[in-house]
Parts: C-alpha cells; sequence; structure tokens
C-alpha cells in the first residue's frame, strides 16, 4: 500500500485514545504497515489530544504539517485546527459538528463562526469535507463509532472495509459494550 | 476481545501492535525481572498499567507505585543487591528526586542487574522543563540506551538487563514521549517463566564493600569507571548502532527519535549524506565516531536538547588530530523543543537545506480559537478556586505545586503564581513570607504531592515556625498521570491497605490549625480560608473532594446514566456558572443565553450554588 496518512484531533474527554487504537487495528487486520502515537499527559485535561496515523512504509511516528491525507476532527474547533496545521491541500477532512466551546468562547473574549472557516479553507485548498452524521447518542464517546463507520461507508482509508473496523472493535471490547457499539457502526454504515 | 494482560503472557512467539511503555513489559517478563518500582509520570505511567493487567495469578513481578521516585528507586536497588533483577521507571524530572540514592548506584556492585527506564520529555509535552537527562548517566558512570521506537526499546531492555547482570551494574534505558507512546507491530520472542529461586543473595563480603565512606570510595569509583570502559569496549560493535553509508563526503551522528524524524525530511533517494545513528550515547563507542569522523569531511551532530555528543565528538576529534568539520548547535533554537520531523527541517535548513525535501509554508484564513487544558466538569478543584478567590485579596501571593489543581493558575481563576516542582510550595511559600507584612501567601498542595515531596516542606513550616495558609487539594487519587493510588487512598495496586488520613498526620507533626472541608461547600471553604489566613503562623486548609473523572467513569462503567443540569427561566444572563466559575459544561451562545452540554455535564450539582439568582437545577 502507498503512504497514508492520518492525524487526528479532539478534546480531552472525547475518548480520541481508543478511536486511534481502533482505527490502527483495523488498518493492521487489512494488513497494512502501521505506526502510530497519541499525545498523554496533562493536556488531556479538557485541553486539545491529538494523535497520528501513518499507513505504509513511513519513519516517524509523527506526521509533518501540512502533509496528512486525511484529518479526522471530533470536535468541530479542533477540526479547524488540524486542518490548519496538518491537512494536505486536496486532502479529506472527516469531522463531527459536535462543538464543546473553549474557554475564551465562554469567558467572552473570542468567538467565530468555525462552519464558515472550515468551508472557506476547504475551498481555498481543493479539500474533501466529509461530516460525520449527526446522530442522537446516549453517552458522547459513542460519536467515536460514528466516525468509524464513515469511513467505512465512503470508504475514506484505502482498503480499510467495514469488516476490518468490526475486528478491531472486536480486539477492544466485549459483551453489551461492544454490542452496543456494533450496533451503531452498522446503523450509520447503512447494513 | 484481547486482554494486554493475556497479550503479554502468551508463551509462544507473536507479533502485536503494541505501545512502547507496553512492550518494555514483555521484555521484564522474558528477561526474568522480579522487582519493578515506580512513581507515575508522563511518559511512563503505562508500563504500570501493562504491569497492573497482568492476570494476578500469573503475575511474576512484583510490581509497587512508591511513594516517590527516590523511595522507588531504593526499593529496586535493595531488591537487585540481594539477587533479583530489578527495574525502576520514572518521568524526567523524577530523576531529580531519586538522584541523591541514583548518583551512588554506579559505585555499587549490583548481582541481581538493575535497570532504570527514564521517560525524558524533550518539548515540556507534561513536564516543568525538558531536561537533558543523559547529563545523569555521566554524572554517575552509569551506561545509557537510547532506542529509537518500541520495537527497539523492548530489543534494549533486554540487552539493558543482560549486561546489567553480567557486570553487576546499573544500565538506564532512556526513552522519550513519542518512544513511549508510540504503537507499531512488534515481533516478540517466546516466553518461558522459570522458576526462581528465593535464596537471600545478598553478600557485602563476596559483592561490596557497599559503605562508600573514606577511602572506600576511591576504590568503589576506580571499579565504576573500569565497569564503564568495560562496557563501552564490548558496545563499540554493538548492533544498536546503525550506519547508513552512501559513500558521501557529508555525515549526519544522530540517535533515538531524532533519527527516525531525519529519514523522513530527507527526500526518498538520500545519496546525499552517510548516517551514524548511536543507540548508546553514554559511553559513546569511540573507535565507531573516530571511523566515521575519518571518513567524513564535513560532520552534523544532530541531536535533541543539549550539546551532550556534540561535546565529546569535538573532543574526539581534538584529541586524535582530525580535521573533519564538526558542526553541532548553530543557535539557541537547536537547543529548545522536541526534534519532530518538522523540527529537524529547521535545524538542518541551517546547515544544509539542499538535502532536505520540499516543504511549503502556508497562511490558514482563519486561526482556530487556542483551547488550554482546564478543569473536568465536577473537579472539586474547581470549587475550591472559585471559592479560595473570594477569600483573598487580589494582591494576595499564591503558590502553585503539581497537579491536576496546577490548572488553578490558569483563567477564570488565576490562583498559583510561581511553580517550581513537585512539593516546593510549602519551602518556597516560607521564603515568600519571610519580612512580608503586607501580603498573606498562600500554597497549594496535593494529596499524592504531599506524601511524595511535601512533609518535608511542611515539617520545616512547623519547625521553624512560618507564616502561610497550605491549601491541600486532597482528591484521594494521582489523578493527572492515570489515577493511581496513594498513601492517602487506602489501596495499593495489590488492594486494600492502611489509608494515612492527612488531618492526624499534621496534628502529630504539630499542626496548630488545621481545617478540613468538601469543596462543594463553597461558602464554608471561603470562610475557612479567611480564617486560616487571619491566623498569626502556619495553617491548613484541607479542600477535598474525590476525582470526578475518576467517579464518572466508574459509573459508566457500572451503566450507570449520570444526571444533568439545566438552566431554568429565573436565569438572568448574569454569566457566574459560565464565565466565573468556569465549568466546562456551560455553553454561552451569542445573544447571551447561557446552556448546559449533555456531553459533558455530569450532574454533579456543584455550580448551582454559584448562581446569585438560583437558575440552576438537576435536571428531572
Amino acid at each position: 500500500m502507498e503512504k497514508f496518512d492520518i492525524y487526528l484531533i479532539g478534546v480531552g474527554g472525547q475518548g480520541i485514545g481508543l478511536l486511534s487504537e481502533t482505527i490502527a487495528r483495523a488498518i493492521d487486520h487489512a494488513g497494512f504497515e502501521v505506526q502510530g502515537v497519541d499525545t498523554h499527559g496533562l493536556a488531556q485535561r479538557g485541553g486539545v489530544v491529538e494523535s497520528y496515523i501513518r499507513i505504509g512504509p513511513s519513519h516517524s511516528p509523527l506526521i509533518q504539517k501540512g502533509k496528512a491525507d486525511l484529518v479526522i476532527g471530533l470536535e468541530i474547533n479542533e477540526a479547524l485546527r488540524g486542518l490548519n496545521n496538518y491537512l494536505r491541500d486536496e486532502g479529506t477532512l472527516l469531522y463531527s459538528q459536535t462543538e464543546w466551546q473553549p474557554l475564551a468562547v465562554r469567558i467572552k473574549e473570542d468567538r467565530q463562526d468555525v462552519s464558515a472557516a472550515i468551508a472557506a479553507e476547504c475551498n481555498e485548498r481543493n479539500i474533501k469535507k466529509v461530516i460525520a452524521d449527526k446522530i442522537k447518542l446516549e453517552d458522547a464517546r459513542m460519536e467515536n463509532v460514528v466516525i468509524l463507520a464513515v469511513l467505512a461507508r465512503e470508504k475514506i482509508i484505502p482498503g480499510v472495509k467495514k469488516g476490518h473496523y468490526s475486528l478491531a472493535l472486536q480486539d477492544l471490547m466485549a459483551g453489551p459494550v461492544l454490542d452496543k457499539n456494533l450496533e451503531i457502526f452498522l446503523d450509520v454504515f447503512g447494513d | 476481545m484481547k486482554k494486554l494482560g493475556d497479550v503479554l503472557l502468551q508463551p509462544d512467539s507473536f507479533s502485536e501492535l503494541l505501545m512502547g511503555n507496553h512492550a518494555l513489559v514483555r521484555a521484564m517478563l522474558e528477561s526474568g525481572v522480579r522487582v519493578v518500582t515506580s512513581y507515575p509520570g508522563s511518559p511512563t505511567p503505562e508500563i504500570g498499567a501493562a504491569i497492573t493487567s497482568l492476570p494476578r495469578d500469573q503475575n511474576p513481578l512484583y510490581f509497587e507505585f512508591s511513594v516517590n521516585e527516590k523511595v522507588a528507586l531504593e526499593v529496586a536497588f535493595g531488591a537487585a543487591v540481594n539477587g533479583r533483577t530489578s527495574c525502576v521507571f520514572f518521568k524526567s524530572v523524577g530523576l531529580n528526586v531519586a538522584s541523591d540514592s541514583f548518583v551512588q548506584l554506579g559505585l555499587m556492585d549490583i548481582p541481581g542487574g538493575m535497570v532504570i527506564v527514564l521517560g525524558d520529555d524533550p518539548g515540556a509535552n507534561s513536564s516543568q522543563n525538558e531536561q537533558d537527562n543523559r547529563h545523569f548517566g555521566r554524572l554517575s558512570y552509569i551506561p545509557i540506551f537510547e532506542p529509537k521506537d518500541p520495537a527497539e526499546a523492548y530489543n534494549m531492555f533486554k540487552e539493558a538487563v543482560r549486561l546489567s547482570r553480567e557486570k553487576h551494574m546499573p544500565v538506564i534505558l532512556r526513552l522519550t514521549t513519542h518512544v513511549c507512546h508510540a504503537k507499531q507491530k512488534i515481533e516478540f520472542a517466546p516466553l518461558k517463566l522459570e522458576e526462581q529461586d528465593n535464596k537471600p543473595g545478598f553478600s557485602p563480603e563476596k559483592y561490596g564493600p557497599y559503605i562508600p565512606l573514606t577511602s572506600s570510595v576511591f576504590e568503589l569509583k576506580k571499579i565504576a569507571l573500569e565497569r564503564l570502559k568495560n562496557f563501552q569496549e564490548e558496545m563499540e560493535d554493538s548492533p544498536f548502532h546503525e550506519v547508513i553509508n552512501n559513500g558521501s563526503d557529508r555525515g549526519i551522528i544522530t540517535t533515538g527519535l531524532p533519527f527516525k524524524s531525519l529519514m523522513e525530511v530527507l527526500p526518498e533517494i538520500e545519496e546525499e549524506v552517510d548516517i551514524l545513528r548511536l543507540g548508546v550515547v553514554h559511553p559513546l563507542p569511540e573507535k565507531l565516531i573516530i571511523k566515521f569522523l575519518k571518513d567524513h569531511g564535513e560532520v552534523k551532530i544532530l541531536e535533541e536538547l543539549d550539546d551532550f555528543l556534540e561535546q565529546k565528538i569535538k573532543s574526539l576529534a581534538y584529541d586524535h588530530n582530525l580535521n573533519t568539520v564538526i558542526e553541532g548547535k548553530v543557535d539557541f533554537d537547536d537547543w529548545i523543543g522536541e526534534y519532530t520531523p518538522d523540527k529537524v527541517w529547521d535545524v538542518l535548513e541551517k546547515n544544509w537545506p539542499d538535502l532536505l525535501s520540499s516543504r511549503e509554508e502556508r497562511k490558514p484564513i482563519h486561526q482556530a480559537i487556542p483551547r488550554p487544558p482546564q478543569m473536568c466538569p465536577g473537579c472539586g478543584h474547581r470549587s475550591a478556586f472559585f471559592a479560595i478567590k473570594k477569600a483573598l485579596q487580589k494582591e494576595d501571593i499564591s503558590v502553585a505545586d503539581i497537579g491536576c489543581h496546577t490548572l488553578g493558575y490558569l483563567p477564570p481563576y488565576s490562583l498559583g503564581q510561581v511553580l517550581l516542582s513537585m512539593g516546593h510550595s510549602s519551602g518556597t511559600a516560607s521564603g515568600l513570607s519571610l519580612f512580608n507584612t503586607e501580603k498573606n501567601v498562600v500554597a497549594f498542595l496535593g494529596d499524592s504531592t504531599l506524601f511524595h515531596a511535601g512533609l518535608p516542606g511542611i515539617i520545616n513550616s512547623v519547625f521553624n515556625q512560618h507564616n502561610f495558609t497550605l491549601i491541600i487539594m486532597e482528591n484521594d487519587t494521582t489523578a493527572m498521570t492515570g489515577h493511581q493510588d496513594n498513601p492517602g487512598s487506602g489501596r495499593n495496586v495489590r488492594g486494600e491497605t492502611k489509608k494515612i488520613a492527612i488531618a492526624p498526620l499534621l496534628e502529630s507533626l504539630g499542626v496548630e490549625k488545621i481545617f478540613e472541608i468538601d469543596t462543594y461547600s463553597q461558602a464554608k471553604l471561603t470562610d475557612y480560608v479567611k480564617k486560616a489566613v487571619e491566623f498569626d503562623g502556619f495553617s491548613v486548609v484541607i479542600a477535598k473532594h474525590p476525582c470526578m473523572l475518576k467517579f464518572s467513569r466508574e459509573q459508566r462503567k457500572k451503566g450507570r446514566t449520570l444526571k444533568k443540569v439545566q438552566i431554568t427561566d429565573k436565569c438572568r444572563e448574569i454569566h457566574a456558572c459560565v464565565s466565573a466559575f468556569g465549568c466546562p459544561s456551560f455553553q454561552l451562545n451569542q445573544d447571551g443565553a447561557v446552556w448546559v452540554h449533555d456531553d459533558l455535564c455530569i450532574g454533579d450539582g456543584s455550580c448551582i450554588q454559584t448562581c446569585p439568582v438560583q437558575a440552576i437545577e438537576i435536571k428531572k
């Protein structure tokens, strides 16, 4: 497989670690070489969290700025940040419209129309924009499985298919949690 | 489901996608390590999580989170001089705490073998500095391995154990943040857990002396130097050093993760440069380096953080009359930050821009709004800071310490104006209170940090009659690093243990004025802090509430649904909840309306009392 680099970004508490682990395992199940790295530590407390996944032959687990083929944003402000910093021209941006306001917005120091900012940047740089389905979920962390299903349905990661994602979920979960996640996955996938 | 503990204990060889920290535990098992100790600190605490994931009845490792890094190192040392192979792991600045005992290790004959796993943090991702701990290896005559990735960390650990046992000397495995946390598919060797004997191996007669006093210091130092020399000779042709020879006149000497960054920024055909990657960074393989210098007209030393290799390599060139041009650090920027691919690009551009692959600089149309870290919804520290701020004068001095509560220094609380290290707050506050009659001094301290390094400062405050208020932010856990237990939790990694309660401990030390209150009782906490600050002398307020992140995770695991709060029509848009209290669950619309984000709210209700018009209620 050719090189394909994925940069994930979200807010601490959204469960990006598990999403990233699932995607990396799905890629492994698809038989491709994969490496990656997550951020840990203090930044996780309600701050920006990021994760890198690299498919195919690569050296560093870290991706250079502006060189990711795919940016996944779990939150809309973070999607803009990831798009600005890491996505290459003509790449793909997949994001959730979930918004967790940054502190500056809540203390009235800043505010912006994030959707418009994302649209402008995508337009300028010929970026394919995919917005994750909006579904009522009992736990916000289940948004991650919606992202997985969209990745599978839209065939965003070359060569990684529905079955690979589902195997990855089975590696990492069991019992009712697995059942619930698979149910949402299949529902969004449209099976 | 693949359980980590089962994966790590598989008897046959296998390959698996694993994080560096997790892979190390397989290396421990394979190499017959028996005792592992630590104090939690990023980037290494997942090593502990992997050990505790091993099914208890099959786990051959004794493991503990000790009260601090120094004690952890001493426990590991004690085990190793008794013949048990041991490992201690901690973060970069943890070595400062451990250093008093650490610097003695090189002098000791350690028959069991002992590996120190250091998690250095270039880029200060989760530390108060980005200190370069390679200096400590030189200071204490202890060798240092430096892996480039998780697979190599796994293999180097086993080699470190082998050498440590064979030579009876401590060995450091120095990891950096993105080696600890990187994930890759690793080939693991078979695991054969052997029956180990429990005969005491401690023998000062055979392996000692172990008392480094008077003339024995010199004898022991000489032995340490000899051991190091012997190690150096054996490592000259270690397979962990890597040479990429393209027949160029230009060469780069580098190590670890910066090597991988370098490979990333070179174009695919990199025949323009040769590379020597060192797997052992102390002591250096001198013959290998001299040969590399002789073979090249120009050599660039590409090293993260300090000029540790540069100085040594330049002095080698001098000693050997080599006229190779050696390029080291160009400016201060080269000393600062993690050597990511982008950083290595910046560094190399100063010397050899022609080597680099293309890079475009672009300016985004709209910048994203910054998102500083913040305390979690329901966090007891938020209630504490909100209440404490009301008790203090604007000009009062506040001293931060290390823990989640460090985040109090950020708006909207802005409490905590100075920070050195774990447990510094009492000492620093004592100094700030001298010749100071105008401003009150308040210091913060977490519970795990109190046991870690906070007690001497507290005892000193009693002993030397200092005048300030210490606020102990007790949350029953070590939250920031992943909820490890501490002596105040009533549990350790094996189960129930005697809980050391803080108030009686302080009483027994002779602290005269102690207040204790749950932080959700905000008005009372404000009142107590006022009283404590007014007290002439050393006073303590224990501001406690269990970690709500831990609580909410446990609730979700049990399948319980958390309650939510909501804003009622009594709201007059005063914004105390969203702007002053600052719980992230509150969201502010452009028109001034406030609403509660159900993704974030955990229904703790600590916000209800912050509303002057009682417009917050628990959703029915």
